[in-house]
């Protein structure tokens, strides 16, 4: 408190042009010169808000960017693939010199096969712990688990696929010796582990906006903290917990890092989770770590590919902004 | 009908004046950490009455009540001893789970907190996790609860509506219909009419003199007039303290305490 | 009747006890899985500690990369990854403030402002590979900065830009209304208002946001893969133009070797980069602390 007004003064001071250490001139004749310099003053007033709104601009032109850009190089690699064979063929062959086929649909399986485990893994931890942080938990416990969340939502990718490949893989391949060096299953996990932060803050929020009147009426008729939680608490905070379990998987969805490090390379049309496979992710690091020529098909192919994950994140985050609006309880 | 209210009644009938306590508070203190927020109070509520709790801000009478359910153990960092037993027995023994107490006990809060779902789910919810399923059961108690908070004629026709489509006053019905469902034996209201307006206020008075023939209520207000209107017992608080205890007629008239006389009349600090 | 009522509130009465135990084993449950995402945490940390610890030394820090790892040192990488903050820190900071700035002071509030602020949410959740095929197409091909400081310093900036103008609209519209009225009430134009008198208010709350921000950058791998920054370096840069690699890159290249030393100077890197992160993000919740009370 003491530091915002210390801040307020000294700010309210520069603003009228008192000058601390200089106490030459007095506030009013400077007020005065000011009026007097109106010319430039009234110039720079009009100048500002322009530049700030051209930095504004960049945002819109990022979007613009990203969208132009992956509309244009897809359209180059549609004048080489067909796009009939882009969305109906079962098989993913870049490299292959002399029949090279290109049907997204093992690297949109596995992305979803990944999605899909991280999800199992992380919807019930995160909601479970969400549920104990606002329900049940002390201020104590809280104070404690939030660092942790926010150090395990800081970590960085790359870390996790480190861990991924260095110690989940082994340890399952410890527990079930069927299961691959790479695999859906690993960074599958290690993804959910990367999500549950999004999914317990943001379901945490729901949970706690919930007013605590709410909650007394409930345990006032002798519902237990569980009957309350589930009965009147989740409920009416539904919407924001399926809105940041959307978020948390189109998150999962875009997951680049830990998939490249853990899940191989194979683009598999295949159901099980056990052996080597391409995410749509993982496909666009593989060209671009190796040296696919400027402006070959499989170059134009990134963009191909990265559109499609593009239009996959969009739509989850456009659900997550509808659930959260559309659906958002008035207390 | 339990055993204690067929002696009430008999007593009544054969002219003796001896109640039957629901409540007996006997020397409860309670701190907010080293803030002493009720000193010794002793006090013993009527079955079947609406005893009222008056005093000036602060004086602990949310406090009082929300011990009597024991609500204020979601405070953290309080502290009690003394007892209170509700029908002889000690609701802060440990056998005595705070979910059966509160089952018992209802509790109306100063602003109306219906819960976010339908006007049905908010009375059938009651019911639902004290395990009855069956739909016709549910079907009349919601019906019957609503009607005993004089809500039913107002909203028999959208009961499947959410609960926060209602007025102020009606959903404080609806609250206090959500108690009814439980078939309480006490209900405890905190200043339940101070955030409604007159006509609302009066409506919910009105029921309150009707519930009395069921079940025991007790009150606190800020409003004199409506002490005096609806109350057989008032308690007067002062710091923590019960400065006076007694029938409505006598605090109001002829009280014994001066300070008591000087809070009614108005000639407070 | 009543009797019946009665006996209704004695069978509820007599089913608490299972209602209780339900709740403990759910509250138990929920305790678990608290307890299990910590030690997730825990684990992570003390692997990558006991794995890379015993390589972290100062020759690691000083020496470039190598194809015999106990030769293999961080220094390219360290010192590129400062390179690339030096770009990135000053660009994202003046974009994503005076975005801030201005949507939350001189935007009105109409279909373009909403437009724009709905394009800000939407571009944080775009993935970080697509933010590096733009790199790729603008910044490496367009304008033809190859894979240069500049490039990959831009493409973090766009990335990271959405998080600073979030976090820096928040701060703004936390300066209490009375502050600018007085500053208004003295006579200081809108400029002046907001320069000598939100902007100072707003600094904690801005740099808190942009810092994570920034430590975001610092981790970010896959913008740079795509942008093609190469991993093995041994030289160091020196100008924006140049070629770089930087740490997350570092990392990745010994993580993908399948030799088990390499793993090793992976999690020793990991260790630097991780140790970074902690300093800023302790910094963050220092600003954060300190400036919280009000
Ligand atoms: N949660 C709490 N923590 C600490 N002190 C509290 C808490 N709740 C109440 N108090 C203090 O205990 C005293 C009694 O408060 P209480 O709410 O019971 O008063 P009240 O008589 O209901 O007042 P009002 O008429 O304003 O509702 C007051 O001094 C209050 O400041
Ligand atoms: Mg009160």
């Amino acid at each position: 408190m003491r530091v915002m007004s210390f801040i307020g003064v000294l700010g309210l001071k520069g603003a009228i042009g008192l000058k601390t250490k200089n106490k030459e001139l007095s506030p009013v004749h400077e007020l005065l010169e000011k009026k007097y310099n109106g010319g430039f003053l009234n110039r720079r007033e009009k100048i500002i808000p322009i530049i700030l709104f051209f930095m504004a601009a960049v945002s819109v032109l990022t979007t613009l960017g990203i969208v132009l850009t992956l509309i244009f190089e897809t359209f180059t690699f549609f004048g080489d693939v067909s796009i009939v064979e882009f969305f109906t063929a079962t098989e993913w062959y870049p490299f292959s010199k002399t029949e090279a086929v290109y049907g997204i649909w093992p690297l949109v399986l596995g992305t979803l096969k990944i999605t899909l485990i991280a999800s199992l893994f992380a919807v019930p931890l995160g909601l479970a712990v969400a549920l104990y942080l606002s329900e049940y938990a002390g201020a104590r416990t809280r104070k404690i688990m939030k660092p942790i969340l926010e150090v395990l939502a800081g970590v960085p990718t790359i870390v996790y696929g480190f861990f991924a490949l260095t110690f989940v893989t082994p340890f399952l391949r410890g527990l079930f010796p069927s299961i691959e060096l790479f695999n859906a299953i690993s960074p599958g996990i290690v993804v959910g582990i990367m999500i549950i932060p999004t999914i317990v803050s943001l379901s945490e929020d729901a949970l706690s906006s919930v007013p605590e009147p709410v909650r007394h009426g409930a345990l006032a008729i002798g519902s237990t903290k569980w009957e309350t939680a589930s009965k009147v608490i989740f409920p009416a905070a539904l919407s924001g917990i399926l809105a940041s379990i959307v978020l948390g998987i189109s998150r999962a969805i875009g997951e680049t890092m830990i998939v490249s490090i853990a899940a191989g390379s194979t683009p598999s049309a295949a159901l099980n989770l056990t052996s080597s496979l391409q995410t749509m992710t993982s496909y666009i690091v593989q060209v671009t770590t190796g040296d696919a020529g400027f402006g070959t098909t499989i170059y134009y192919s990134i963009y191909a590919v990265g559109f499609t994950l593009f239009v996959f994140t969009l739509a989850m985050n456009v659900l997550a902004q509808f659930i959260s609006k559309r659906f958002r309880e008035e207390y | 009908m339990t055993l204690t209210a067929v002696k009430s009644k008999e007593n009544n009938q054969a002219g003796q004046t001896e109640n039957v306590l629901v409540y007996n508070t006997k020397d409860l203190n309670l701190w907010y950490g080293d803030h002493h927020a009720l000193k010794n109070i002793n006090l013993e509520i009527n079955e079947r009455e609406v005893t009222a709790i008056i005093g000036p801000s602060g004086c602990g009478k949310s406090t009082y009540i929300k011990t009597l359910n024991r609500m204020i153990d979601l405070v953290p960092g309080v502290k009690t001893n003394g007892s209170i037993e509700y029908r002889e027995r000690d609701i802060f023994n440990k056998d005595f789970l705070v979910e059966e107490l509160r089952t018992r006990v209802g509790m109306v809060f100063q602003k109306p907190n219906p819960f976010p779902k339908s006007i049905y789910e908010n009375i059938a919810f009651g019911l639902k996790i004290h395990g009855i399923k069956n739909k016709q059961i549910i079907n009349e108690t919601v019906e019957k609860s609503l009607r005993g908070a004089a809500l039913w004629e107002e909203v028999k026709d959208r009961i499947h509506e959410p609960a926060y489509g209602l007025s102020g006053g009606q959903q404080q019905r609806l609250c206090i219909a959500r108690c009814l469902a439980l078939e309480p034996d006490v209900i405890l209201m905190d200043e339940p009419t101070s955030a409604l307006d007159p006509v609302s206020t009066l409506k919910i008075e009105e029921l309150i003199q009707e519930l009395k023939q069921r079940y025991s209520i007790i009150i606190v207000t800020h409003n004199m007039q409506q002490a005096a209107r609806i109350s057989d017992r008032t308690a007067f608080f002062l710091n923590g303290e019960v400065v006076e205890y007694d029938v409505t007629d006598t605090i109001f008239n002829s009280p014994a305490d001066s300070r008591t006389d000087d809070y009614i009349s108005g000639r407070f600090g | 009747m009543e009797n019946v009522e009665r006996i209704k509130s004695e069978e509820m009465i007599n089913r608490i006890d299972s209602r209780l135990t339900k709740n403990k084993v759910v509250k138990g449950l929920f305790f678990t899985a608290t307890l299990f995402t910590s030690i997730i945490l825990i684990v992570l940390l003390y692997r990558i500690i006991v794995q890379g610890a015993p390589y972290l030394s100062w020759d690691f820090l000083q020496n470039f990369a190598s194809r015999r790892p106990e030769q293999a040192g961080i220094k390219a990488a360290v010192v590129g990854t400062i390179w690339m903050m030096a770009v990135v820190v000053p660009t994202a900071a003046i974009f994503g403030v005076g975005s801030a700035i201005y949507l939350e002071e001189y935007a009105g509030k109409n279909a373009l402002t909403r437009w724009i602020q709905m394009n800000i949410s939407n571009l944080a959740g775009v993935p970080s590979v697509v933010f590096g095929l733009l790199g790729l197409t603008i910044f490496v091909r367009l304008f033809g900065f190859g894979n240069s400081i500049l490039a990959a310093g831009f493409t973090m900036s766009l990335l990271v830009l959405p998080v600073i103008i979030v976090a820096s609209q928040e701060a703004i519209r936390a300066v209490p209304n009375e502050l600018k009225e007085a500053s208004y009430g003295l006579g200081a134009t809108k400029w002046q208002t907001i320069s000598r008198v939100v902007i100072p208010y707003a600094v904690p709350g801005i740099a808190t946001g942009s810092i994570l921000a920034f430590s975001r950058a610092i981790g970010e791998t896959a913008p740079l893969i795509v942008v093609g920054i190469p991993t093995f370096v041994a030289f160091l840069p020196s100008g924006v133009f140049d070629s770089f690699t930087a740490l997350p890159m570092q990392i990745y290249n010994w993580t993908s070797r399948p030799q088990e030393e390499f793993h090793n100077l992976a999690a020793a890197g990991i260790i630097v980069l991780l140790v970074v992160l902690i300093m800023m993000n302790s910094v963050a919740v220092w600003i954060r602390n300190r400036y919280q009370s009000r």
